[in-house]
């Protein structure tokens, strides 16, 4: 069953794929069967494919369960040895019902969504073989099948990001993520390689048992002695944020927007950026040996959180708005792990799966209605026209913003007091930043809500004429996935994070006895607890004051704050310190290489050149064949007389 | 006394002989006055002819496996002869299968073009089987004769007439300067024959050999280097290729060629195997200088028949490079190279030959544009014979530059190698241009369809041969191996 749930989605894609090749010329009504039959293969693939993984969950991870299914040996050399093998444990379990369930509403919602595309298979097809790059990824058994699994989402994601091709921008997008994901991508596989080195295994069993011998061994890096494990887990960390955008290389997932929006909300929200955060998780008995690395991962993740966060508050498109705060999000995630509350990381995931993926594509529902307008300046007061869009953006919102009792609001605050439990530097610095964050999550969030939905339409009117509720095959969706926002919360608290857990997760999960922070984070004080909860009315509260009673004052303090609100909105001028950097820089080097080194040189002397005499000599010698027989003789006779000399001067 | 000599080594040349003379009788008697029935004997014989050059190649092959000396030892009969006398025929038999629907366009179907056809096979037989240089003598002059005719055999045709004026006298010239050769030997030596001039050198006593002798050596290799046409006695090549009727010139360029060749390596290897640092040198400059001349002279050509004449001047280049390694691995290198080139060159041929418009012959390399659309199956070929002689994987021609090269390698001429392998890199150039043209140029003008039947059974046989050569390889590389051997045991 296991093995029919991961590869379902394949052979959905494969067949929807098929399709994608058949050319129907003009036939309108041929296209438009092949296009309901991609539809059809690729939902009821993956319908079943989660039906499959909610069983799976209750097999392994209730009834505690895990195992490992072999399938074949893959690669088997010298000590190397790897298979593919699905292994499936409580943390894969988890992960398998975010990805399938989200998967399978997000492609009944691209039914209703893509309904104009003259690309539907494809789409699908897309879509889908996404949704088995991303399950081989979770059950992985060993470290190069997962970093299969991790290249073959990072494609999916830029064939998605880049489906519109006729787009420049969309284009342009994807090469982005593609390379950003290049420099995650490296240091993953250098921390595949250290890890190889260390234990002579890339098979996670061997190396979690291995691990306890190798704490303190050292390797050498550049000629100095380093901290094994802190190598090893920095390398992969680096994987990590590449993929799941965290401060330095976030750069790419604003940009992704640029896909369609049923792909934002899977791969971008809800599954594929969250691979790092499972991969931390996953090789939690590597990260528990080394204090550094957790460390860092504390760090960067509150940094993302915070920095991600402040962006949002100034951006103006919907769905980049969202965009950085799945940003802030991961950083969550990223530091519950760092500090390892790896459950609290994992249940925020699950939930944060639900809610954002909720967002998106309540925001798709608006884009849709606005006759795909992404500018929240030209929308507003469209509340009475999309009254199931606005009231489940609410409770997307609500959950993000982390109100009680929405799933949100469980796993934040978790993670929250985990920060604090730690008692370390990091911990303290994450919990406040996290607090801070959690304000301006609910304030940006509420900006969205009001800016999109109340006050007096921006929009024109054109526009305003189509405004339509969606088609129910996108409400559905969207429903199912509210209730997960609704209840994911307080159903998974006790199992994920709860007294349960330990009995939940198994050996899933390893956490050293030194590292108490979950077990703290229960006996939090009164004010740790609440305040999480007290920063977020507050956020609200302030988003009403200024957008909704006073929309006067926001251009006020934007004045009074001019260079900062600048710095904020043009995105801390990442992307131009890293043009300035890396992308200039390098076009220059590639221009100069090809144009003088290439064309001038090479190709001057090269090709170009040689094809030059070439020719000429061609003309020459055939200037050689005059016709007279007399000339022909005479070659002959001479060439005799060359002979002959030749082997008196050099044979002889 | 004289005893009467072995006739079993020579029963596939009596044969041919007597054939030949058979047919020439057969269309004598037949001839009538009106074209009708003098275009049925032609076509009556040119069966024939087919029919008996193949039982040839199986009398030829009972005598296979072992060598025989007879006639005091004009004549030798052993593997190495064998495996030429086999490609020889082939290319006799293929060329009179190309030819008949020609002849019988242009107007020119003559029973004699078949006898001809023999007798120059005779001719060749015998040079490949000559052991003494009067026997050398008699099978080149007995070819050349026989292929001089058949070059004006379109005799109301100016071009052709001129195509075999200018071979007549320059062959004349060549054959002066092979007999002149073999007179300064046998001066110098007092000997012709091929057994005793090679123990008169061997060994210790190679450094005696004397300056005439030399100059001798040189001058006979300046004749055969006429025959394979190599530089610089290549200049009649291109003129008589593009003046001859298409299916001699496709004659031409298999059949003395492989011929002269087979001499060529018979007396270097043979009698004068031991003075190999004596003429090395002049078959390392003759070799690159057609290799040079063949990739850079067939660039600027719009005929492509004189485009074939420059690249059959290329070809024998690489092959030559076989002959300067003058070793076991050389000689097979040679032989696969020109079983190869046999029928990548026919095949060739045989797609010229399909070229038609409106009942007329065109030969301008640009009137091939648009023949992927006419003829797809001919294009296809056509492709795959300017692949293969562009020498690329996996077609035949390919395997047999890698076997010439492979063994300039292995013997350390590694110049001679490269400047191999640079200038078909150059000569890739116009293989590959025909396929543009073929495949990619718009048409301006279709060519006739449909195309003659037995053109059509060539083309598909060679094509065959020339693509699945890289999965049988053994018939040609075992044969081409055991003639080799058979060269160097003595």
């Amino acid at each position: 069953m296991i093995t029919t749930a991961v590869f379902l989605p394949l052979i959905a894609a494969i067949i929807a794929g098929a399709m994608a090749f058949t050319n129907t010329g003009d036939d309108k009504a041929k296209k438009a069967r092949l296009d309901m039959m991609a539809q059809y293969v690729t939902c009821g693939g993956l319908l079943l494919s989660a039906i499959f993984a909610i069983v799976i969950f209750k097999d392994v991870a209730l009834g505690g369960n895990a195992q490992t299914v072999q399938l074949f040996s893959w690669i088997e050399s010298g000590s190397l040895n790897i298979s593919w093998a699905l292994r499936v444990d409580s943390l894969t379990a988890v992960m398998m019902i975010v990805v399938t369930v989200v998967s399978a509403m997000v492609h009944v919602y691209s039914i209703g969504y893509m309904s104009h595309d003259p690309d539907v298979p494809r789409f699908m097809a897309y879509l889908s073989l996404f949704t088995f790059f991303m399950l081989m990824l979770v059950t992985a058994d060993n470290l190069v099948q997962m970093f299969f699994g991790w290249e073959g989402v990072g494609l999916s994601s830029y064939l998605l990001i880049g489906f519109w091709y006729n787009k420049p921008s969309a284009n342009a997008a994807a090469i982005k993520a593609f390379v950003v994901n290049r420099v995650g991508d490296f240091g993953f596989a250098l921390g595949i390689f250290t890890v190889f080195m260390m234990f002579d295994s890339v098979n996670l069993d061997e190396i979690f048992t291995a691990v306890p011998m190798k704490a303190n061994d050292t390797i050498s890096v550049f000629g100095g002695q380093f901290h094994g494990l802190t190598v090893a887990c920095l390398l992969l960390f680096v994987g990590a944020m590449g993929k799941s955008a965290q401060l330095g290389l976030h750069t790419w997932l604003p940009d992704a927007m640029e896909g369609p929006t049923p792909v934002s909300a899977l791969i971008h929200a809800a599954t594929m950026v969250t691979a790092g955060v499972f991969m931390v998780a996953r090789l939690s008995p590597l990260f528990e040996y080394s204090e550094v690395a957790l460390s860092v991962v504390t760090i960067v993740g509150g940094s993302t959180a915070i920095f991600a966060a402040t962006i949002a508050c100034t951006q103006t498109d919907i769905k980049r708005v969202i965009a950085y705060s799945t940003c802030s999000q991961l950083g969550y995630m990223f530091f519950a792990c760092g500090v390892s509350a790896y459950s609290a990381g994992i249940f925020h995931l699950m939930t944060h799966g639900f809610f954002k993926a909720l967002l998106f594509l309540g925001a798709g529902s608006v884009i849709h209605a606005m006759s795909d307008e992404q500018d929240m300046r030209k929308m507003g007061g469209i509340r009475k026209m999309i009254p199931v869009t606005y009231a489940l953006m609410w409770v997307g919102s609500l959950a993000l913003a982390g109100i009680w009792p929405f799933a949100g609001f469980y796993s934040k605050d978790i993670i929250l007091e985990a920060a604090w439990g730690a008692h370390t530097l990091t911990g303290g610095y994450a919990f406040w930043m996290g607090i801070l964050a959690a304000f301006l999550t609910a304030f940006y969030s509420w900006r969205v809500i009001l800016m999109t939905f109340h006050g007096e339409s921006r929009a024109d009117e054109r526009v305003l004429a189509h405004v339509h509720e969606s088609p129910k095959v996108m409400l559905v969706p969207l429903i199912v996935l509210a209730a997960g926002a609704l209840f994911a919360g307080y159903i998974g608290y006790e199992s994920f994070v709860g007294q349960k857990g330990v009995e939940f997760w198994g050996s899933a999960i390893l956490v050293l006895d030194s590292h108490q922070a979950l077990e703290a984070a229960h006996h939090a004080p009164f004010w740790v607890k609440y305040l999480p909860l007290g920063v977020g009315v507050a956020g609200i509260g302030l988003a009403y004051v200024l957008y909704m009673w006073k929309p006067a004052i926001p251009a006020l303090i934007v004045d009074q704050i001019r260079p900062l609100y600048t710095f904020v909105h043009n995105k801390w001028y990442f992307d131009e310190a890293y043009d300035f950097l890396f992308v200039k820089p390098a076009f220059y080097i590639g221009r100069n290489l090809w144009k003088t080194g290439d064309g001038a040189l090479i190709d001057g002397l090269g090709p170009d050149g040689l094809s030059a005499v070439t020719l000429n000599l061609a003309k020459r010698v055939a200037r050689l064949q005059s016709g007279y027989l007399y000339h022909y003789v005479f070659a002959m006779l001479g060439g005799i007389i060359v002979l002959i000399t030749m082997y008196m001067l050099l044979g002889g | 006394m004289t005893e009467i000599p072995n006739m079993v080594p020579v029963i596939p040349e009596i044969f041919v002989a007597v054939i030949g003379m058979a047919l020439l009788m057969l269309g004598v008697f037949q001839k009538a006055a009106d074209d009708a029935t003098e275009v049925k004997t032609a076509h009556l014989v040119s069966r024939l002819g087919m029919i008996s050059l193949v039982l040839t190649m199986m009398l030829v092959a009972t005598v296979a496996g072992s060598t025989f000396n007879t006639f005091s030892g004009m004549f030798v009969s052993d593997p190495f002869a064998v495996y030429f006398k086999i490609l020889i025929l082939f290319a006799s038999a293929l060329t009179l299968a190309i030819s008949h629907n020609y002849m019988e366009n242009q107007g020119i179907a003559r029973f004699e073009y078949t006898v001809l056809v023999i007798f120059a096979t005779l001719g060749m037989m015998i040079m490949i089987s000559a052991s003494n240089l009067m026997s050398l003598y008699l099978g080149l002059e007995m070819q050349s004769l026989s292929l001089y005719v058949i070059a004006t055999f379109n005799r109301d045709d100016e071009r052709s007439t001129e195509a075999g004026l200018k071979y007549f006298v320059l062959g004349a010239v060549a054959s002066g300067m092979l007999l002149y050769g073999s007179s300064l030997v046998y001066g110098f030596s007092g000997t012709t024959d091929f057994q005793m001039l090679g123990n008169m050198f061997d060994g210790d006593h190679a450094p005696d050999a004397s300056l005439g002798l030399i100059v001798g050596i040189v001058f006979i290799l300046a004749g055969l280097s006429f025959k394979v046409s190599a530089v610089p006695f290549h200049m009649w090549t291109p003129d008589v290729y593009e003046g001859a009727p298409t299916p001699v010139t496709a004659f031409f360029s298999v059949g003395p060629k492989i011929a002269a060749i087979a001499l060529f390596i018979r007396v270097m290897v043979g009698p004068f195997g031991d003075l190999v640092q004596h003429w090395q040198q002049i078959i390392v400059l003759i070799s690159v200088a057609s290799m040079l001349l063949g990739a850079f002279a067939a660039i600027n050509q719009t005929n492509i028949k004189r485009m074939m004449a420059y690249s059959s001047i290329g070809h024998v280049g690489y092959a030559l490079i076989g002959l300067v390694v003058a070793n076991e691995a050389g000689v097979r290198g040679i032989m696969i190279y020109m079983a190869v080139y046999l029928f990548m060159n026919i095949g060739a041929f045989a797609c010229i030959l399909t070229m038609r418009r409106a009942g007329r012959m065109v030969e301008k390399i640009s009137d091939l544009s648009g023949l992927s659309k006419t003829h797809p199956m001919v294009a296809a070929a056509l492709a795959i014979f300017m692949f293969s002689m562009a020498g690329i994987p996996p077609l035949a021609g390919f395997f047999s530059k890698l076997y010439i090269f492979f063994a300039a390698v292995e013997s350390g001429f590694f110049a001679l190698a490269i400047i191999g392998v640079l200038s078909s890199v150059v000569g890739a150039f116009y293989y590959l241009r025909i396929i543009k043209v073929v495949y990619f140029d718009p048409p301006d003008e279709t060519l006739d369809t449909p195309i003659d039947r037995n053109l059509g059974y060539v083309i598909f046989g060679t094509a065959l041969i020339v693509v699945l050569f890289f999965a049988f390889p053994g018939i040609i590389i075992d044969g081409a191996s055991a003639a080799a051997a058979a060269m160097f045991t003595k």
